[in-house]
């Protein structure tokens, strides 16, 4: 029929279209969180495992896919079919029986493949310098502890790049202090729940400097579409300077007084924590090196003096259904805070 | 038909109608003992993780009477069945009264036990997980023991208003397997909560 | 033996002179009867229904994502939609359409007047209705956060502490579990039904190695659905005790749980898409036979890796868990069971490929959504087995990855063969042919509209884009993915209309078809087409697996070679 034919090509293009569009997507541009361009050697076991895996899929595929377009074809009623109906088989032994024992192999073979990779990962032992970081799901947001360092800050983790001769992992412990999310940056390892009431772990060793970008692949409500991550791999010598500027307690600029005078005396102090000032709140990120970040609302916007005023003024603008609420100030002050904020480096 | 040399086997008979009522109870229990299984899995799961509240072991004590009163039921209703298959109709209202009496003293009785420890030891199903999950499997445990009795109940006025006849014995034994399901679940909920768990 | 009462005639076709009743009494006789074919005909008529409904909350959804950072919805209604459209597609669109199969055509297939409870068919039926209403009801009573709408937004799977009372305030979460809760009601009592039927009444010479297919694959799916669906319930009522008991059992801040709720609602899921696949097994093994003109090739093997299947998928749960955080050795225990269940269905996949082997395909409309759905089941089946090896399911587990995998198996293969079942089964039903050339635009159109969306969606899994967010960044290469996946709902959407056109137009002005218009050869093809309300008027007795092959081939039946 001429509308099967015109439709089997459509669908054969679409095929086409896939397999040359899947081949060419880009996987070397370093902005694109692809698993297939691992950096680190938790993700870098799991791309070799997935190539192992999907070269036998593969060839499964093409040997099933072929024999069953194969029968289509060749045992297709013909034209001029005499309508005798074809040799009635029930069924063959020796058959059923190759075709179980080669798929048993098959899983066997898969699975222990899969069994190593998964004891290389989670049962890795850590070797000293490894940099710890905790690591603290909230609605909308990811708190980061430094517990070896004394200082906490929030959704743009810095590591040091992790030399393959001398590696300085990165050991994540992860918790939640309210429902469940997922630690998942591509590029760098598989990703791991923060489940409240329980500890989990996980590791990097990213063996290249650059940012790595990720976003909570747990469903934790209304703004876990904007719960992003920023991972940013430094030089040894760039993480220890920002290590200790990290340390510091929040810059004291004279110019920004006015500013800080409004964000101790008014709610944002009941959320917020700014070293070195009467803010201690844990509800919401820690403020004291604001300006250290790229990005504020976790990944959700730049970080520049208009957005910011925008977040104070009605955060719902941004990220509607976070849990920051309008903090219903007057322009004026608005401006101060953002002013003060903006001293935050 | 032509006319064929081939011998036509006959055909084999496969299980009949009458046992439908047996079949549907079975399947009914296997989908209940999935539930209890669950609330039995959270017991066990949860058992000493409550982060407050007195431990089992304070204040809880082993049902003895209430739980040989419910295994003698399951014989009393077995005497029932026997009695109406015979066609005893007054002999099996009798030992179904029995059934639904000893029964009775169960229900009684364990609300007389959660009344004890709400009241004396402040055991509620929020107080604690130990609170939470024992309220939960032993109450499951008890509106089944409550809708059983619920259904012997019925049977009784119906036997005493003169309907019930010995054609009926199969029904009466479906629900006397419900009865013994009832009671299996007791023995599991018992040693779990009362012995494994404590 | 057969049954040759009187010649086919359409549904509500009154006889001669004879008043068609009122259509007040025809909608009450639908409303109170307890005979399997209206309740088998009313669960797929509901499952469409809510087909569609569940249709239109993906198109939505799609054209919120179709470009990055859409306005279209807001953040809580696409929460709620995506939430609305799985446990729609599940419970309200697949389940009854997989019960409504089975109830239909079981007592057929097995040559029984009605189900073996009659009365609690209807009621299962009811309950399962009763559910849907109440869910679809929190739109309008639900109340919840922000005011947008009561629609539950937890996920279908509503994880705990999400579904907690601090984080789930008002009552959208309470609609999810009692609308849930009253259909699992329905689904036991189903279950219970259908393993009797096939159990107690078969007809005489049905032994349990005779039965269609079919029936063997809805006897192993209701047994999942009492063992799968139980947790379910359980878990439930757990939930409402911690939402209004002031229980702990998922309460994470009193040392409960947020695992524990994983654990029971996988130990029901994971089997639950298994009751949703062996039916469409089930058709696949009926309608490629008759197709294909040769038995189903390896009955036997068929039966036992149908049994091996319902028995591991009760043990492979926790492949839903890999990132929780499990020792690796639970971890590597599921991988085993899960790629173990990949033997059984494989093997399935070869006997439908060995019973078109050597035979004389003809490719009428079933048999084109039939092969479609055995190739489809093969790509699931080996992104599935992608999925098992746990550390590759770190990477792809939670992405569009898995997205794309299970609506490959629930759309691929499931919906394909439904489709095929309907096309090959309408005409026993109604009397009538559904046309075959609306019948070829709809398969082509939905086969294209399928692939663009769901091969495509592979991609921005792969490239790390998470699944049930509203919007995605710009930069991260997601794009024009995302965009090839939405044009495809165009392409579903037009097939869609044209089968539901197809169905109603059909139904007045198709061809008539007779008993049996495929030349087959299971019972249900010996009746009149609509069958008469009693199926038989004698109880036939069958002497194998293909009785109508007997009588149509007296010189060589097939209890000769079994």
């Amino acid at each position: 029929m001429k509308l099967d034919r015109t439709a089997w090509f459509g669908f054969v293009s679409v095929q086409a279209a896939f397999v040359l569009a899947a081949s060419k997507a880009s996987l070397a541009d370093p902005a694109i969180p692809s698993i297939f361009s691992p950096s680190s050697t938790p993700a870098d076991s799991i791309y070799h495992l997935a190539l192992f895996v999907l070269a036998i899929t593969g060839a499964i595929f093409v040997v099933v896919f072929s024999l069953l377009a194969y029968a289509a074809i060749k045992f297709r009623r013909r034209a001029n079919d005499d309508g005798r109906e074809p040799p009635q088989i029930y069924g063959s032994n020796q058959v059923e029986l190759a075709w179980t024992v080669i798929p048993v192999l098959i899983v066997v073979v898969l699975f222990l493949a899969a069994a190593r990779v998964i004891h290389a990962i989670e049962d890795a032992k850590f070797p000293p310098g490894t940099i710890e970081v905790t690591a603290i799901g909230h609605q909308f947001w990811w708190e980061f502890q430094y517990p070896g360092q004394g200082f906490i800050t929030a959704n743009e983790l810095h590591v040091p790049v992790s030399d393959r001769d001398h590696p300085t992992p990165t050991h994540i412990t992860l918790m939640s202090a309210d429902t469940d999310h997922s630690f998942w940056v591509p590029k760098l390892a598989g990703k791991t729940d923060l489940i409240p009431n329980r500890v989990n772990n996980m590791w990097i060793d990213p063996h290249e400097t650059g940012v790595y970008v990720g976003q909570c692949a747990q469903y934790c409500g209304t703004q876990h579409a904007k719960m992003l991550l920023r991972v940013v791999v430094e030089s040894r010598e760039n993480f220890d300077k920002w290590l200790a500027n990290e340390k510091q307690p929040a810059a004291d600029v004279a110019s920004a007084a006015d500013g800080r005078r409004v964000f101790e005396s008014t709610a944002c102090v009941n959320c917020h924590t700014v070293a070195g000032t009467n803010a201690h709140g844990k509800f919401g990120p820690d403020l004291t090196h604001l300006m250290s970040r790229v990005t504020i609302a976790s990944g959700a916007a730049e970080n520049t003096k208009d957005n910011l005023r925008q977040w104070i003024k009605n955060p719902d603008t941004i990220k509607p259904g976070c849990l920051m609420p309008a903090m219903q100030m007057s322009d004026q002050d608005i401006d101060a805070v953002a002013e003060y904020l903006m001293t935050l480096h | 038909m032509a006319a064929s040399t081939l011998t036509v086997p006959q055909p084999e008979i496969p299980m009949s109608l009458h046992l439908r009522g047996r079949v549907g109870m079975w399947s009914m229990i296997v989908a209940e003992s999935a539930i209890f299984t669950i609330f039995v899995v959270a017991y066990l799961y949860y058992s000493g993780k409550s982060l407050s509240g007195p431990t089992p072991r304070e204040v809880l004590e082993v049902p003895i009477f209430i739980s040989i009163c419910l295994f003698s039921s399951s014989f009393t209703i077995v005497m029932g069945e026997k009695a109406i298959h015979r066609g005893n109709i007054k002999l099996f209202t009798v030992w179904l009264f029995a059934t639904i009496a000893l029964g009775a003293i169960f229900v009684i009785g364990s609300f007389r036990e959660w009344y004890r420890l709400i009241y004396e030891h402040g055991v509620t199903i929020s107080s604690s997980l130990f609170g939470t999950t024992f309220y939960s499997l032993v109450g499951l445990h008890l509106s089944h023991v409550i809708v059983g009795l619920t259904m012997l109940s019925l049977v009784l006025i119906f036997s005493l208003l003169g309907s019930v006849k010995q054609e009926h014995a199969e029904r009466i034994g479906v629900l006397a397997l419900y009865w013994h399901f009832v009671d299996t679940v007791w023995v599991v909920v018992l040693s779990v909560v009362y012995f494994i768990a404590r | 033996m057969l049954d040759a009462d009187s010649i086919s005639k359409p549904m509500f076709v009154p006889p001669e002179g004879v008043q068609a009743r009122p259509w007040l009494d025809r909608v009450h006789e639908w409303i109170v009867t307890v005979d399997h074919k209206k309740l088998g005909l009313m669960y797929i008529t509901y499952g469409i229904l809510f087909l569609v409904v569940g249709g239109i909350e993906a198109t939505l959804m799609r054209i919120q994502l179709a470009i990055p950072h859409n306005h279209f919805v807001s953040p809580q209604t696409f929460n709620q939609l995506f939430t609305m459209h799985g446990t729609t597609m599940i419970f309200f669109a697949a389940m009854p359409i997989v019960f409504g199969f089975a109830v239909y055509l079981v007592p057929l297939m097995i040559g029984a007047r009605d189900m073996a409870f009659p009365r609690l068919n209807a009621w299962g039926f009811w309950m399962s209705a009763l559910g849907g209403i109440i869910l679809y009801f929190s739109f309008v009573g639900g109340g919840g956060l922000y005011g947008a709408g009561g629609a539950p937004d937890v996920g279908w799977f509503a994880y705990a502490p999400l579904t907690s009372p601090a984080f789930s305030v008002g009552h959208s979460t309470d609609y999810w579990i009692i609308g849930i809760f009253v259909s699992g009601f329905g689904s036991i009592a189903t279950a219970v039904n259908i393993i009797t039927t096939i159990l107690c009444l078969r007809c005489p010479g049905m032994t349990l190695n005779r039965i269609p297919l079919f029936a063997w694959l809805s006897a192993v799916m209701a047994s999942q659905v009492l063992l799968a669906v139980s947790p379910l319930t359980a878990a439930q009522v757990m939930l409402m005790i911690d939402r209004y008991l002031g229980g702990h059992f998922f309460d994470t801040q009193a040392g409960g749980s947020a695992v524990l709720w994983m654990h029971f609602f996988w130990i029901f899921g994971h089997p639950e898409v298994y009751i949703l696949v062996l039916p469409a097994f089930g058709i696949l093994s009926e309608v490629i036979p008759v197709f294909s003109r040769k038995p189903i090739f390896g009955y036997s093997i068929m039966v036992a890796a149908t049994l091996a299947i319902g028995f591991i998928s009760l043990s492979v749960w926790a492949h839903h868990m890999f990132t929780v955080g499990m020792t690796s050795y639970a971890n590597a225990f599921f991988v085993a069971s899960t790629a173990a269940i990949a033997v059984p269905t494989g093997i399935k996949i070869f006997n439908w490929l060995g019973t078109m082997w050597g035979g004389k395909i003809s490719f009428k409309v079933p048999m084109l959504f039939s092969i479609a759905a055995v190739c489809q089941m093969l790509i699931a089946g080996l992104t599935g087995i992608m999925l098992s090896a746990a550390p590759f399911d770190w990477q792809l587990g939670n992405s569009y990855f898995v997205v794309a995998h299970f609506h490959y198996v629930i759309l691929g293969v499931i919906v394909f063969a439904v489709f095929g079942g309907i096309y090959y089964w309408y005409p026993k039903v109604t009397g009538r042919m559904l046309s075959e050339t609306l019948g070829r635009w709809h398969f082509w159109l939905f086969l294209i509209g399928f692939h663009l969306t769901f091969d495509f969606m592979h991609v921005p899994g792969v490239l790390g884009m998470p699944r049930r967010i509203y919007t995605y960044e710009a930069g991260r290469g997601w794009d024009v993915w995302n965009l090839v996946v939405s044009v495809g709902v165009v392409f579903q959407a037009a097939a869609i209309l044209l089968w539901v056109v197809n169905l109603i137009v059909s139904y007045y002005k198709g061809e008539v078809a007779g008993n049996d218009p495929w030349n087959a050869w299971t019972l249900e093809w010996s009746t009149t087409s609509p069958p008469p309300d009693y199926n038989f008027a004698t109880i036939p007795v069958v002497r194998s697996r293909r009785p109508l092959w007997d009588l149509k081939h007296p010189e060589d039946p097939d209890w000769k070679y079994e």
